[in-house]
């Protein structure tokens, strides 16, 4: 969670009047919220903290950060599977063997990480 | 300087520390106080790279190990109920309240859910207009905007099944409280480059004016940490206390005066309780007046919860860099990540955990033996089973 990755602005849209954009870290793409850097443009990196971008960032400084991240595998930590890394880390069964009921929107949420 | 050689840049990795171990005459204590920066020096053996005189002391900045058990207890609560979907980062499953720990609230039966980002939680909420749905407002000046963000807009959008459990703290009066301890041998900071990304660095020259005390910004990627420790050291040889930014690319003085203007809006400072430290005053935030209705504590009425922490736990030692997290008698016997006693061995940012991961060879077969006394909780119990792997050799030890 403490983790701040640079990203690069694919897209910029709104929704629910709130100024929102694809954001593409190295590979993996999320859905970033600009209110905090409303004139942050495509094309443009920046340090995205919980799915809102907080600082520009130049794009050799993002490039080199987010190789290191990869080598280093961080990015892996910061948008892999939680619950499979909290069971590993743990010892503990997984996947939940009574997962009928609420696997819905939590992996709709989940699955908005999509590799390129 | 052995594995150096992983550095991303070697050559300018040589330069800085030839610098730094030119300048250093006397012995000096420096303080990281991001966790992200904790495991960066642990991870790329920096501290070991460093002359001997330099000794870098870890803080608390890990906003995982340093919530509180209390609220820990009152999370557990909340995802306890029915009609909660409780939503969270991925890096609270595991820490431990008393007794349990949201994971296993999740495998119970519980409706917990990790979200990426505040705004997942949202999302979540509007989808399921007949749950309550929680988020798990927890972090430090980085987090909050963030959150504040998103209760700001669940007020706009007239979202009204959507609470926030929070417990928001703060960089600056933690580096006060440090300061103030008789035991403090803290001679400089290195603050977090994030936090300062939003904050800027406003609040710090007074803190270093006051305490005659070095604070230079400073990100978490190895020569980071190298440019850090370099400008800190030529101040306290030069008996200088002045702020100064070593991560200019990433913070700018005045911050994100859009993310100050909604913290400001959406939360107030109040008086936290830092796990394993106690209550520091202004160390938090809390949510303003006009923002109550969206705070979980009062929604679901588990302000009555308080918990005692575990004397056996010294993670609160190791948060105020009393204690390296190897000299902790628990460390790697009673006290590993598959069975932490506390959140410092259990979040991937906390210092017990980085050693632990980075540094096995330091646990010897004496301690081990001198320190097998503690029984276990039946969580050390019920974990034994699938007991933690042998000692592998450290990558960078």
């Amino acid at each position: 969670m403490c983790l701040a990755v640079p990203g690069r602005v694919i897209d910029i849209g709104e929704k629910d009047g709130t100024r929102m954009a694809t954001v593409d870290f190295g590979g993996v793409v999320k859905e970033v919220c600009l209110e905090y850097l409303p004139d942050l443009q495509v094309g443009e990196y920046a340090i995205v903290h919980v799915g809102f971008a907080l600082q520009r960032l130049d794009e050799e400084s993002a490039k080199q950060t987010l190789e290191l991240f990869a080598e280093l595998g961080m990015l892996q930590e910061e948008f892999g599977d939680p619950w499979e890394q909290a069971a590993q880390a743990g010892g503990a069964p997984w996947p939940f063997t009574d997962d009928s009921d609420d696997s819905d929107d939590s992996d709709d949420v989940a699955q908005e990480a999509t590799r390129q | 300087m052995k594995y150096i050689d992983e550095f991303q840049d070697p050559d300018l990795a040589r330069r800085l520390l030839d610098d730094i171990h030119s300048t250093v005459t006397r012995p000096w204590a420096l303080m990281e106080v991001c966790g992200g920066q904790t495991h960066t020096i642990i991870r790329h053996g920096i501290d070991q790279l460093l002359p001997d005189l330099v000794e870098l002391i870890h803080g608390p900045g890990c906003p995982v190990c340093v919530t509180p058990l209390e609220v820990i207890d009152k999370a557990l609560e909340i995802a306890s109920r029915p009609d909660v979907i409780f939503c969270s980062f991925g890096d609270m499953l595991r820490v431990p309240g008393t007794g349990r720990d949201l994971f296993q609230v999740r495998s119970e039966g519980g409706d917990v859910r990790v979200v990426y980002s505040p705004l997942d939680a949202l999302k979540i909420a509007q989808q399921n207009p007949r749950n309550e749905v929680v988020f798990f407002g927890i972090g430090f000046e980085t987090t909050a905007p963030p959150n504040a963000m998103t209760v700001y807009q669940a007020k706009k959008l007239g979202i009204r099944n959507f609470s926030l459990l929070v417990s928001h703290v703060r960089v600056p009066p933690a580096i006060e409280a440090i300061m103030q301890s008789p035991s403090c041998r803290v001679q400089a900071f290195l603050a977090a480059g994030h936090v300062c990304s939003v904050m800027g660095t406003g609040e710090y020259p007074e803190l270093a004016a006051r305490h005659r005390v070095p604070i230079v910004v400073t990100g978490f990627e190895p020569l980071d940490i190298l440019e850090g420790v370099r400008r800190a050291v030529h101040q306290l040889e030069r008996g200088e206390h002045t702020v100064d930014n070593a991560y200019a690319r990433a913070v700018r003085p005045e911050g994100n005066p859009a993310a100050l203007a909604m913290l400001g809006d959406v939360f107030e400072v109040t008086d936290r309780a830092w796990r394993g430290i106690g209550v520091i005053p202004d160390s938090g935030w809390r949510l303003s007046a006009r923002y109550r209705d969206f705070d979980a504590e009062h929604r679901f009425s588990v302000t009555g919860i308080n918990t005692r922490e575990p004397a056996e736990c010294r993670s609160g030692e190791v948060l105020q860099g009393l204690l390296k997290p190897h000299e902790c008698e628990a460390f790697g016997t009673t006290c590993t990540p598959r069975n932490p006693l506390g959140a410092t061995m259990v979040s991937s940012e906390g210092a017990c955990a980085a050693y632990y991961l980075y540094r096995r060879l330091e646990i010897t077969p004496t301690r081990t033996a001198r320190t097998a006394a503690p029984a276990p909780t039946a969580r050390t119990a019920e974990r034994t089973a699938t007991a933690d792997a042998p000692l592998e050799a450290s990558p960078v030890a």
